[in-house]
């Protein structure tokens, strides 16, 4: 495939019904820590950006949104494939992204590097899109707070070793802080700010 | 027994129905057209395009024939339809020292290069109710002004040249004029979205505040340093084709107000400006918007903040006369759960007021 | 004159740039239980303070397979209740219902309904004022200050001073609540009757306060407090008699005048539950024993 096929197609056959089910889908995750969602994500990425994490990606972003990208992504078409289906303009500055992508296997940067908002306006943090190898089958975690009746158990394969303790410094800092959006495949979870992660033994 | 109400829907059809009939009035009489409000009601359709913050003088005349000519209803349908326009771009600023000028008046010269303009005013008309309009008698047709290319100097630029008066606003470096329809608000906001509000601003409510700063609720000396009406050019910048590409004419009012000067050890004694800019013609919208514009920079120019003119947040958040009328209109709507609740309080504190009043009789008595 | 395109418009009325806009609100809003996100409300084809906020939200999350109930009041044919939902029903060809148990989406005003809601419900509120702080504090720019150092000793003075007047907390109908042990949140001007049913509400609840331009949320298992006093513990309304229509208790009642000698009934607030009762056979004192007709 050229490199003009990869930008130029792979968004949202019907943008207004199909990026609506990817936000309902979304916005239950995000309520609902724990839950899994399941959507076909309807988009085609250029590699090496996963489809859901795409879809997420056209969703939600536009020229309102700078947009971070780790140096394998800023690397491949996806910048132009943003601009064309999007218009997002993509940033080196994780201060200023709304959003950040972090495809599979890459390296998820210290969370604090991220816009964290501030003690005046905490939405003014970045959304970041992590893509893992799958929604189950890891090390297991139990999750408490907003959205979760008791608790909720999950076990996301493919975050790195230390996140428990990159999560509960990301905890401290509400109500500043970053959300996570994690993708795999044609599944989705969400950890926003307030979750609290206790890690469990595998 | 008791049936309660129903028939929303219904109801709400019949209103509407009722409205329709009683916007077309006496059938005996031909419809007003939309040409002949743009071309008769000319000023109404200017402030309407210019509270709305949308130039179709068509679109303006058919939402006031749809109002019913209640101008506010008008600048609510014409900014609801604005809200759903896509946005290509954003034009190059205007250049109103390049305007066609069809009235242009100074207070602060006599005579000045270019001469004074009255153009199509109602200064100097005498108010007396004219009986020729009762009818359709003959208007003598003037030939339009002819278009000399001559730009006319601007008062404002008089003054600068000897640098009596501030520089006209800047911006910082980068900075990209806001646009509070697409961006949510914050206080303080910088001058450009300050002006974007007061050019979407209620003439009234502007006009009040206006004219409280005259009568000493924050006092600026203000002077006309001038007032023009003319046809500027709207231009839109193409990055493919590295050059701006003209859109067409518009109809602006501007008016340059020159207050009293400021200076400091570092800064030498000068004039400073309100800046008020609408649609159309609307001399007394511009006129008003500059002098809440200038009362708004108080903080910029070291004046305490003590009247209402000069509060930010109190004047942003009250001058936009959509957000207005839909919020003190919405008290028609049912509000009986929270006057249930508040009935039920009140009877309560009655009961308790009786009771402590019964409980000190007897200790009156004795 | 340019007319051609007038009446076309995007599926539920907002374009798609501003439904983004939106949704990128509501996420932050939900991870941010009870602050307020500031977000660049439109103008809608109503007008501000008729609901413009609830609309955009609604707008904003609604898709085709949604199922939609609008209220006013608790009732679903007060007037505005009716234009809400025939503007969405024009814009989005929505599934409408007036079954609480039904709805996928529920707009309101004034009224959280009585039937508990469901996971997978979402609540959207019309909000007037979002700020809780608003009437003790005018300024936007102080009440910022006020909910980021969690300085909310002003709304206990207020409240502890009604005390002092009145020996009550004068506060019936958007009676502040404290979310998630942070934020003070107006619950909007429902009774406080209702508060209650926020805490740890199996739904989602959106708020959207158009004219105000903020969007917030409580995200469903949530605790929401109302705010009171050791001394003088939060209450709720109760009513002396059962609804006239349906019998039922414990639910929140309107006052209905029946001829000019003071005589008054009361009935449920929530036409959809009063209704589901009277149709299983539920009676109260003056239930019409015809065909129920509200």
């Amino acid at each position: 495939m050229t490199i003009d096929t990869l930008v130029f197609t792979g968004g949202f056959r019907e943008p207004v019904f199909q990026s609506q089910s990817v936000f309902r889908t979304l916005m239950d995750c995000m309520a609902r820590p724990g839950t899994i969602g399941r959507i076909a994500p309807a988009v085609l990425p250029p590699p090496p950006l996963g489809a859901m994490a795409g879809a997420v990606a056209l969703m939600l972003c536009d020229q309102d949104t700078p947009v971070w990208l780790t140096p394998g992504l800023a690397g491949s078409a996806l910048p132009a494939w943003l601009a064309f289906h999007a218009g997002a303009p993509v940033t080196d500055d994780r201060q200023t992204a709304r959003f950040a992508f972090i495809e599979k296997a890459a390296l998820l940067p210290s969370l604090s590097l991220f816009a964290q908002g501030t003690q005046d306006y905490p939405d003014r943090s970045t959304t970041i899109v992590v893509e893992i190898e799958a929604v189950e089958g890891g090390r297991p975690f139990r999750l408490t707070g907003p959205g979760i009746r008791d608790e909720a158990i999950v076990a996301p394969r493919g975050l790195p070793d230390l996140f428990a303790q990159m999560w509960s410094e990301n905890r401290r800092a509400f109500p500043c802080g970053v959300d996570l959006v994690l993708t795999a495949g044609e599944e989705i979870a969400c950890l926003p700010r307030t979750t609290v992660v206790h890690p469990l033994e595998a | 027994m008791y049936v309660a109400v129903k028939g929303g829907e219904a109801a709400i059809a019949n209103a509407h129905r009722l409205l329709a009939d009683r916007r077309r009035g006496d059938r005996a009489l031909p419809a007003i057209g939309i040409g002949q409000i743009v071309a008769q009601l000319g000023l109404a359709v200017d402030r309407v395009m210019a509270e709305a913050s949308l130039y179709d003088r068509s679109l303006a005349a058919l939402a006031i024939r749809q109002a019913r000519g209640d101008l506010i209803e008008a600048i609510f349908i014409l900014r609801a339809y604005r809200t759903t326009l896509p946005r290509f771009g954003y034009s190059r600023p205007i250049d109103t020292g390049a305007m066609l000028v069809e009235r242009r008046v100074s207070a602060t010269y006599k005579d000045l290069p270019g001469g004074q303009l009255l153009g199509p005013t109602f200064d100097y008309t005498h108010r007396l109710l004219d009986p020729s309009l009762l009818g359709d008698e003959a208007v003598e047709a003037l030939p339009e002004r002819e278009d000399t290319g001559e730009p006319l100097m601007r008062v404002s630029d008089i003054l600068a040249g000897e640098g009596l008066v501030e520089e006209d606003g800047g911006l910082p470096e980068g900075h990209v004029a806001g646009d509070l329809t697409r961006e949510p608000l914050e206080f303080p906001m910088p001058r450009d979205l300050r002006l974007q509000a007061l050019a979407r601003g209620d003439e009234g409510f502007l006009l009040a505040l206006g004219y409280s700063t005259q009568r000493g609720y924050a006092r600026s000396h203000p002077f006309v340093g001038e007032i023009r009406i003319g046809m500027v050019e709207v231009e839109l910048e193409l990055p493919e084709l590295g050059f701006a590409v003209p859109l067409g004419r518009i109809q602006v009012t501007e008016c340059q107000m020159v207050n009293q000067f400021k200076g400091s050890a570092k800064t030498p004694p000068q004039f400073t400006r309100g800046y008020g800019l609408v649609f159309g013609q609307g001399e007394r919208k511009a006129m008003a918007m500059s002098l809440v514009d200038r009362a708004l920079r108080a903080e910029e120019f070291g004046e305490d903040v003590v009247a209402p003119a000069q509060d930010e947040e109190f004047v942003i958040s009250h001058s936009d006369n959509v957000q207005a009328t839909g919020f003190v209109e919405h008290l028609k709507l049912p509000h009986y759960v929270d006057f249930q609740a508040e009935l039920d309080l009140v009877r309560r504190m009655r009961r308790d007021y009786e009771a402590a009043q019964n409980t000190d009789l007897p200790e009156a008595a004795e | 004159m340019n007319t051609a395109n007038l009446a076309t418009y995007n599926f539920a009325y907002l374009d798609e740039q501003t439904k983004r806009m939106i949704r990128r609100a509501i996420l932050k809003a939900i991870a941010i239980p009870g602050y307020q996100v500031p977000f660049a409300s439109r103008e809608m084809p109503m007008p501000y303070g008729w609901g413009t906020g609830g609309v955009q939200v609604t707008a904003a999350i609604l898709g085709p397979d949604d199922v939609l109930k609008v209220i006013d009041q608790g009732a679903d044919d007060t007037t505005n209740a009716v234009s809400i939902r025939a503007f969405f029903q024009k814009v989005a060809s929505v599934a409408v219902t007036t079954r609480t148990g039904e709805a996928t989406i529920i707009q309101t005003r004034h009224r959280i309904p009585e039937e508990k809601l469901k996971p997978g419900q979402t609540l959207v509120y019309q909000v007037p004022i979002p700020e809780p702080l608003r009437f003790l504090e005018p300024r936007e720019t102080e009440t910022r200050k006020m909910h980021a150092l969690e300085e909310y000793g002003l709304m206990h003075v207020k409240l502890y001073e009604d005390i002092a007047r009145n020996g009550h907390i004068a506060t019936t109908y958007a009676y502040p609540v404290k979310v998630e042990g942070r934020y003070v949140m107006d619950p909007s001007p429902t009774p406080k009757f209702d508060n209650p049913k926020m805490h740890r509400s199996e739904a989602l609840q959106l708020f959207g306060a158009g004219r105000e331009k903020r969007i917030y949320a409580v995200p469903p298992h949530t605790e929401v407090v109302s705010l009171d006093f050791e001394d003088h513990p939060f209450e709720i309304q109760s009513f002396e008699n059962p609804c006239a229509l349906c019998g039922a208790e414990n639910v929140y009642l309107d006052e209905v005048v029946l001829d000019d000698k003071g005589g008054r009934m009361f009935v449920c607030s929530d036409t959809d539950h009063c209704e589901q009762r009277c149709a299983s056979g539920h009676r109260g004192s003056l239930a019409y024993d015809g065909e129920i007709v509200r």
